[in-house]
């Protein structure tokens, strides 16, 4: 059950465990900085979380700490390496599972591992026992030997994260790990990397779910528009952004004066009224009773069809950290089209 | 439990052995593919063996050439043209694997960066070794013979597994230039034809016109056929006044392969790079 935790106590003492420190690095794809003027400082055995939208430049910051793109400006180490310098040092010494799985869909998911562990020059029947070990980890033990092409995304998901620990990393980077899985899977997901990270692995992740972030991450870094615009953990993050929302839909304009003010009393910052969707929006303390909320809103005589609780996003955090709506629009392929045309 | 991670310095000698043993993973991938893929092979088996049965069978009756059977001089034509077609196999391979996502998993490990051409190389090697034996054994069975000693048929051999490896580092560069793998056939199809049939590979070049026989004796498919046919004894059907590269196959056919290797080899691996390159 332990082989993982062991292995890596093990590589700590090959390697002196050394985090990933960047000063300043942004990445230019033409006339557009994907990336621009970013810092990092994630200790050994510590995790960052990078949260943002898609295009916010997460991708574009995991490609150039994996020496995937060189950064157009700043530097960056890696366990210590610099990853332009010393590229080949940092490639042996990381882990990596891409938002897009990097698997071989023509082989099966045993014939993937044992191959990324043959790459990672593990000796063969070290590659062999690791796939298996890995295959059992992580689920895919009944399926190790089918295609991986048949695969469904979850299944690529995890064969993807399992080639990524192949080489035991103390350094381990994960693009939007959870994305695709189900509850289960991520749940499962995150004991793992909980238990990796207990064991002394460095872990960068990126996520678009402020949650996911709270649950793994020491240090949460928000990204927008290829730039920070906060850092810290996760409970000054959520101390500034408030926990709980609980969100009222009316059912006519004129009540929004009213509900926003009777919400009121229960508010723990800034109130947000979306006009067109007949919805007030406040962050409540933590505690704060839904039944009384009701009373409060009937006694002031607002119609409301709808009131309910819900946990913190990641639009609230842009709403907190930068006062305006988080601006979406770019998709995830705009960011990887322009990688793919600044090749 | 973690002595294997490679140390940091070690050595030339570590880093070929790396090298080399990077190559064959990846080449033991390709030829994995196969077993999923079998229509992978068609190139390497069926097409050639097509090749041989069609020309001799169908066209063989009405071509006529001097100085012996025309299956004795179909073959060294038939030999080059299917090699030429070993430009599609690495072209497509590395042209899927540039669109999907494995190229960024390849090049986020400590595997040597050369591995991933010098794997497709090896194994698209050991594919045009097997259409080189089916299209002999099945040229012998038609008809076709050997008539050169020993040394002659093996420098005959010779010539054609380094024209199959030039051929194959001219795919590498068309899967690199490649937009998608479907680009890749149509593209080497408008460029095979032509390329394989204006020369000696098929008729005699002395019954082509004027200007088209020009073209067929100064295009390498012709020297290297000529060549091969030289080396292997049979008829090379030459017009009575060839042109330089035709007087002198051997010499030409060489040239012509070490030219391509020189152009197509440095293009290759700047195009590697720049494709990698973030």
């Amino acid at each position: 059950m332990n082989v993982l935790t062991d292995a890596n106590a093990a590589s700590r003492v090959a390697s002196p465990p050394q985090g990933v420190v960047a000063e300043g690095i942004g990445k230019r794809y033409g006339e557009k900085w994907a990336l621009r003027d970013v810092d990092l400082d994630v200790p050994a055995g510590t995790v960052l979380g990078l949260l943002g939208h898609n295009g916010a430049g997460k991708t574009t910051a995991i490609r150039i700490l994996t020496t995937l793109a060189v950064p157009s400006a700043g530097s960056a180490r890696v366990a210590g390496l610099d990853v332009v310098a010393d590229a080949a040092g940092v490639r042996r010494r990381i882990g990596m599972a891409g938002q897009y799985a990097t698997v071989d869909g023509l082989l099966s998911a045993r014939r993937n591992l044992e191959m990324v562990g043959r790459l990672y020059h593990l000796p063969r029947r070290q590659a062999r026992e690791r796939a298996e070990e890995l295959l059992a980890r992580l689920g895919l033990a009944d399926v190790a030997d089918g295609l991986v092409r048949t695969f469904s995304g979850g299944m690529r998901r995890r064969l993807d994260l399992a080639a990524s620990l192949m080489g035991e990393p103390p350094v381990l980077f994960l693009d939007e790990p959870t994305t695709g899985l189900d509850p289960q899977g991520r749940n499962d997901l995150w004991a793992l990397l909980r238990e990796l990270v207990d064991a002394g692995t460095t872990l960068v992740l990126t996520t678009q779910y402020l949650e996911e972030a709270d649950r793994l991450a020491d240090t949460i870094m928000v990204l927008d528009r290829g730039r920070t615009v906060a850092t810290g953990p996760p409970a000054e993050l959520k101390a500034r952004v408030g926990g709980e929302r609980i969100a009222v839909t009316l059912a006519a304009e004129d009540g929004l004066v009213s509900a926003s003010s009777a919400l009121e009393a229960f508010a723990d910052g800034k109130s947000s009224v979306e006009r067109d969707l007949l919805r007030v929006t406040v962050p409540v303390r933590t505690g704060t009773r839904l039944i009384e909320v009701v009373r409060a809103l009937d006694g002031a005589g607002v119609e409301a069809l709808d009131v309910h609780r819900r946990e913190a996003t990641l639009d609230d955090v842009f709403l907190a950290v930068t006062g305006v709506e988080a601006v979406r629009g770019q998709s995830d392929a705009d960011e990887s089209d322009a990688e793919v045309a600044g090749r | 439990m973690s002595a294997h991670r490679q140390p940091d310095a070690i050595g030339l000698a570590g880093r070929l052995r790396w090298q080399v043993s990077d190559s064959l993973v990846l080449a033991r991938r390709n030829v994995a593919h196969v077993r999923q893929i079998p229509e992978k092979l068609i190139d390497a088996t069926i097409q050639p063996l097509m090749f041989v049965l069609l020309f001799a069978y169908v066209f063989g009756g009405a071509i006529h050439v001097a100085g012996g059977g025309y299956r004795e001089y179909l073959l060294g034509g038939i030999l080059v043209q299917t090699l030429t077609f070993g430009i599609i196999g690495p072209a497509t391979s590395i042209a899927t694997d540039l669109t999907e996502g494995i190229v960024d998993r390849f090049r986020s490990l400590p595997m040597s960066r050369s591995a991933f051409l010098l794997g497709h190389l090896i194994s698209d090697l050991a594919a045009a070794m097997l259409a080189l034996a089916i299209m002999i054994v099945s040229g012998l069975i038609v008809g076709w013979r050997l008539h050169g000693d020993i040394p002659h048929t093996l420098a005959g051999l010779a010539l054609l597994v380094l024209f199959a490896f030039a051929m194959l580092w001219v795919g590498m560069l068309l899967g690199l230039l490649a937009r998608t793998p479907d680009a890749v056939t149509g593209v080497a199809f408008v460029v095979i034809f032509p390329l394989t049939f204006i020369a000696n590979t098929f008729v005699p070049v002395g019954g082509l016109p004027a200007g088209l026989r020009d073209v067929a004796e100064y295009n390498p498919m012709s020297a290297v056929a000529a060549a091969v046919r030289t080396l292997f004894g049979n008829p090379t059907a030459l017009p009575a006044d060839p042109a330089w590269p035709l007087r002198h196959p051997v010499l030409s056919a060489l040239c012509w392969c070490a030219i391509a290797l020189a152009i197509v080899v440095p293009l290759t691996i700047r195009r590697y790079r720049a494709r990698t390159t973030g």
